[in-house]
């Protein structure tokens, strides 16, 4: 392959409670071009994700001009979804949008602090589609696989330290940053897959 | 060996299918320039190689650098020089008199599309033959390679039996974007060129009356891994519903060709694809796509998280 072609960024897969909690974030180099990514506190660097949930809530909270907010939902919490001038297409998907509809957001976490000085955590669009359960449903199981991956490659990380291998350098920067029990995150995984399961069930009841 | 018996012994392999020079004779030109005339031994190298260019009427890329044997998927940069032992896979119907052969070459790690000039006058490549290729050059188009057969080229046909390897892959993943120049395009209709036009215009031939065709380039996505995907007609036809004729009334109606890329983002942008076809450079040409419907079973992913 050529090495000049930049390579495109993955999209993480992460539960709105994991992704709200990653309010860390830091480049890889001086340059002013360079991408920002987001600390996931399970260890891994999302310059992208990859959410879908249920858009439950719109509104235009701009002053001067257009500025949308949208409300996405997942089992664990909401991504809040924030739109401008700058993102017209996902603008106009958050303006038309009857909500309550399953959406697919693929967009770049953003992180800005609020008067009381809490840092948050918010999704810039770079697309929002309406999709349909079964995305949804495969996207809860996708990103419930994701995240307990991430978990067992921090705690390999964690528990072998020392000489036995280099630990990774994203589970590392997440432990001095957050310093989380990933026990919590766990277990939404945990109730996020149940929350699915009874809906299937109830479906075919 | 002295350095200088080295330099001597490469430039004569370089030149052994064209002229028959001798390695003293290159050893003593060299010896000259850098003995009597202090000449860098990189720079003589160079002047020596220029003077039997211009004895054997060569271009320097036609320069053989010795051992340049490759295989199919090696092949990622086009305009180089290399050397395959491959097996027609395939011959195709010429589509202009400037061509004599094209078709499919295969190896062990793959195929690549190959081209055989009429100027070249070589010998005639047979449908399952297997041959010892020298002096190609790879070309690529739209991050497709193939290779091209010249003047310079030697055929040799050998009594091997190739397994010509399977190079299609399987990706899936979530559609995470969709890339400009998407959707109704139009090429250039020039039978060699089908460049797709920049506001009406083919890099190659200038201002030309396009003919419409439909394509997608899309990112698929899988959390870890990023794949690139084309879709051509057909392809996107199957998967976006949008036939070649719709698209363009699309357009007609909208005086924009927009329009169709638009509609086309709707429908199959965040939803999860699989698709399986041959790799071409950065892309997986679509031949087989599946729309992944299924949920997958939470079960399992279940039982590892209650396990941890």
């Amino acid at each position: 392959m050529s090495e000049s072609a930049p390579t495109r960024e993955v999209a993480r897969r992460a539960f709105a409670a994991e992704f709200n909690d990653a309010s860390y974030t830091f480049k890889e180099s001086d340059d002013e071009r360079a991408p920002l990514y987001a600390l996931l506190p399970t260890g891994a660097r999302a310059n992208r994700v990859y959410v879908v949930g249920t858009l439950t809530e719109t509104e235009d909270v701009g002053e001067d001009s257009e500025y949308w907010r949208g409300r996405v939902v997942d089992p664990t919490g909401t991504f809040f979804s924030y739109a401008g001038q700058y993102q017209p297409e996902a603008a106009s998907a958050l303006r038309e949008t009857e909500t309550p509809a399953y959406v697919a957001v693929v967009g770049k976490p953003r992180t800005f602090e609020t008067d009381e000085g809490d840092m948050n955590v918010s999704l810039r669009p770079e697309s929002i589609t309406i999709v349909d359960a079964a995305t949804r449903d495969r996207w809860v199981v996708e990103t419930a696989d994701r995240t307990l991956e991430r978990i067992e490659a921090f705690d390999g990380a964690a528990s072998q330290g020392g000489e036995a291998a280099a630990p990774d350098e994203y589970a590392t920067m997440a432990e001095t940053q957050y310093d989380s029990d990933l026990s919590m995150y766990r277990d939404q995984v945990i109730a996020a897959l149940e929350d699915l399961e009874e809906t299937e069930v109830t479906a075919e009841a | 060996m002295t350095d200088l018996r080295q330099h001597a012994v490469e430039v004569d392999e370089q030149f052994s299918d064209e002229l028959d020079v001798g390695v003293d004779e290159i050893e003593e030109r060299l010896e000259t320039l850098v003995s009597d005339y202090r000449v860098p031994i990189e720079e003589a190298r160079r002047s020596v190689v220029s003077t039997y260019l211009d004895e054997a009427d060569m271009e320097r890329e036609q320069l053989s650098d010795g051992d340049q044997a490759a295989e199919v998927a090696d092949i990622d940069e086009p305009e180089e020089w290399l050397d395959l032992t491959a097996k027609v896979v395939e011959l195709w119907e010429p589509r202009a008199d400037s061509i004599a052969q094209v078709g499919l070459l295969g190896d062990e790690t793959g195929t690549v599309k190959f081209t055989k000039w009429a100027k070249s006058d070589l010998s005639e490549l047979e449908e399952d033959g297997v041959y010892r290729l020298g002096n190609l050059v790879t070309d690529e188009y739209e991050g497709r390679f193939s290779v091209k057969l010249n003047s310079t080229t030697t055929i040799e046909a050998i009594d091997e039996e190739i397994e010509v390897g399977d190079d299609a892959t399987e990706v899936e993943g979530a559609m995470v974007d969709i890339q400009s120049g998407s959707g109704l395009i139009k090429r250039c209709p020039d039978e060699d060129c089908t460049r797709v036009l920049q506001n009406g215009r083919c890099s190659e031939h200038g201002e030309v009356d396009g003919e419409f065709d439909l394509r997608i380039k899309g990112v698929l996505d899988d959390g870890g891994e990023v794949h690139e995907v084309i879709f051509d007609q057909e392809a996107t036809e199957a998967l976006t519903g949008i036939g070649l004729e719709e698209a363009q009334e699309m357009a007609k109606d909208a005086l924009d060709t927009e329009v169709v890329v638009e509609e086309m983002r709707e429908t199959i942008l965040g939803r999860y694809y699989r698709v399986t076809g041959p790799t071409l450079g950065r892309y997986v040409l679509a031949n087989e796509t599946e729309t992944l419907e299924e949920a997958p079973d939470a079960e399992d992913v279940l039982i590892k998280a209650r396990s941890l």
